[in-house]
């Protein structure tokens, strides 16, 4: 079974496309969505075991650091540039967006929400940076350095004259299903956005 | 004219390493239809000489073409006597077990036209005037190579490669292949290659060329009429390419400034010698009786020529718009001579031409020799991407 961020995005990215993930981990993104959409793919990845990983799956792996940007790839030679959970590992997420939207027709993006019920209750009881199952580092070796909530992700959209094609929020944890619909920032545990420009 | 290895059996020795192809011996192929050339005139006749690891399997699908370097020959793995103490030059990468696994896969590895290791060359007799070729044999380009190994695949009974593998310019050569034969070619496994050489990488081999021709025993390339070899050209050239095959930080952590000889102690005179000179001069002198000069004069020529996409509109996209099979490309961190960048360059005409890629930039203090080398990352990638090209034969 698929993370739910990657099940739910896949309704997004057209049949037979052209996609480029980034940061696509073990290639199960790619793989299944080339099983069930039928897309040619390209996954970006800097983590050696992650690599190899993708080339048992049989997926098109490149090494390569995001943070170096995408100036290797021409201005919308991809139908859909795909990053999911890899936002809040970068120096400068802004610039990547940036990159995605030049490089992709749409972009799809997903995150976890800085600003979610759990990890404010974290901070707030516990006076401790947070420490999730999903995101389960200590503050001194985290490779996550810029986490966001989904208010400071739309500002930044706003702020860009990106355009919001699709929103999704999801949290796994029960009452927070339901209430995740009124009040996402509060309530999602992940992010979800299907952007344009 | 370097000779060929005795054809009696050798005896068995008592232990070679399990994971060893073993005794290997060469294998002699004639090839009577004329051979055109890219440089309009034709061989009429040639010989390739060419080892085989493994079994070819009954679909004859599991055939795997090895493209040697610069240096390179037939003899990529195994031994070739009991007492032999050298393995073939991919020893490393080739065998049971191996990423190329030679219970998996049926390993062609020959000596290229215009060799010096028993294929027809500057070391042959041309049989108009009944003397070697010498400095008369045909320049060659990467994509004669590929006609003629087409025609030994042709003999061997191989329609289609499972894989076309090399490194340096035997990556170049499996380049080609993917183009010339696209319907021949499953995958293609290029190593620290490019597209092309840059200048600085032409000026290197000039130095060397330069050399070799400076030697006087080099007769203008008639050396073997004159029974003359240039051996201080051949090593000096051999000196000049061997650091630029390794790294700043290798040299230092092998030889540092240790002394072979000699001492800088205050009040002698003792002459000094440093072990990276030693080392040096040792691998110059090896190289100078076991390659002939004008070889090394056809074969870096054929690597300074070499452009994959010079009759695609300069486009390495449009170039690899032809191939069909799938590409593992694969660099090393440390290789000044092919750098990453340059295989960064194959990669990014590979996804704008909408081919399958698989990119690792192996860590490595080794420099460009690292494709030889064992490294844990390069074998992890190579073995993986192998099993998978395994699974489709």
């Amino acid at each position: 079974m698929l993370r739910i961020d990657l099940d739910i995005l896949q309704q997004w990215v057209p049949v037979n496309s052209r996609v480029l993930d980034l940061g696509c981990g073990d290639g199960t993104l790619l793989k299944s969505l080339a099983e069930n959409r039928q897309i040619e793919g390209y996954g970006l990845e800097i983590d050696p075991d992650e690599i190899t990983a993708c080339i048992a799956q049989g997926v098109n792996v490149i090494e390569k650091d995001i943070n170096e940007g995408l100036a290797n790839f021409h201005d919308k030679s991809f139908d859909a540039v795909v990053m999911t959970y890899s936002m809040q590992a970068l120096r400068r997420p802004d610039l990547v967006i940036d990159e995605m939207l030049r490089v992709g027709k749409e972009c799809i993006v997903t995150f976890p929400n800085f600003g979610s019920i759990r990890t404010r209750a974290y901070l707030m009881l516990r006076g401790k940076m947070p420490v999730t199952k999903q995101l389960a580092y200590q503050w001194y070796d985290t490779p996550n350095i810029h986490f966001c909530t989904i208010r400071d992700f739309e500002e930044l959209c706003i702020e860009k004259g990106i355009q919001v094609l699709h929103r999704e929020t999801v949290s796994t944890h029960s009452p927070d299903q339901h209430l995740n619909v009124f009040w996402p920032n509060m309530f999602a545990e992940t992010a979800i956005y299907h952007l344009a420009k | 004219m370097p000779e060929l290895p005795d054809s009696s059996p050798p005896d068995i020795p008592d232990s070679l390493p399990l994971n060893s192809v073993g005794l290997v011996e060469p294998q002699v192929f004639e090839f009577e239809e004329p051979l055109e050339l890219s440089c309009g005139r034709s061989l009429n006749a040639y010989r390739l000489v060419v080892e085989t690891y493994g079994e070819l399997n009954d679909k004859k699908s599991n055939a795997i073409l090895i493209c040697h370097a610069l240096s390179g020959d037939h003899h990529a793995a195994g031994y070739h006597s009991a007492n032999d103490t050298k393995v073939g030059w991919w020893d490393e990468y080739i065998g049971p077990g191996k990423p190329i696994d030679t219970t998996l896969f049926y390993v062609v590895s020959l000596n290229n036209l215009g060799g010096c290791h028993g294929s027809t060359g500057p070391c042959s007799i041309n049989p108009d005037t009944d003397k070697p070729w010498g400095k008369d044999f045909p320049p060659l380009r990467i994509r004669d190579w590929v006609h003629s190994q087409a025609r030994l695949a042709d003999r061997l009974g191989i329609d289609q490669w499972a894989a076309v593998i090399g490194g340096s310019l035997g990556g170049m050569n499996a380049m080609r292949w993917s183009i010339e034969y696209p319907e021949r070619v499953r995958h293609c496994a290029v190593i620290a290659s490019a597209t092309k050489l840059t200048a600085q990488n032409i000026a290197f081999n000039e130095i060397a060329r330069r050399a070799i021709r400076s030697d006087a025993q080099f007769f203008d390339g008639d050396f073997l009429e004159q029974d003359a070899i240039p051996r201080d050209g051949l090593a000096l050239a051999r000196m000049i390419g061997h650091v630029t095959y390794l790294s700043d930080e290798l040299m230092g952590e092998r030889f540092g400034r240790e002394l072979r000889s000699g001492s800088f102690q205050q009040g002698l005179e003792a002459p000094v010698e440093f072990q990276v000179e030693s080392y040096l001069h040792h691998q110059g002198k090896r190289f100078a009786e076991s390659f002939d000069a004008n070889t090394y004069l056809l074969m870096t020529k054929i690597l300074d020529y070499f452009d994959l996409a010079r009759e695609y509109n300069n486009d390495p996209v449009e170039a690899f718009g032809h191939a069909q099979c799938k590409f593992l490309v694969v660099s090393f961190s440390s290789d000044w001579r092919f750098s990453p960048a340059r295989s960064r360059e194959i990669v990014d005409a590979l996804i704008a031409a909408n081919r399958d890629v698989v990119y690792t930039e192996v860590e490595s203090t080794m420099g460009h020799d690292a494709f030889l080398l064992p490294n844990e990352r390069y074998e992890s990638v190579f073995r993986t991407y192998m099993l998978k090209v395994a699974q489709e034969c």
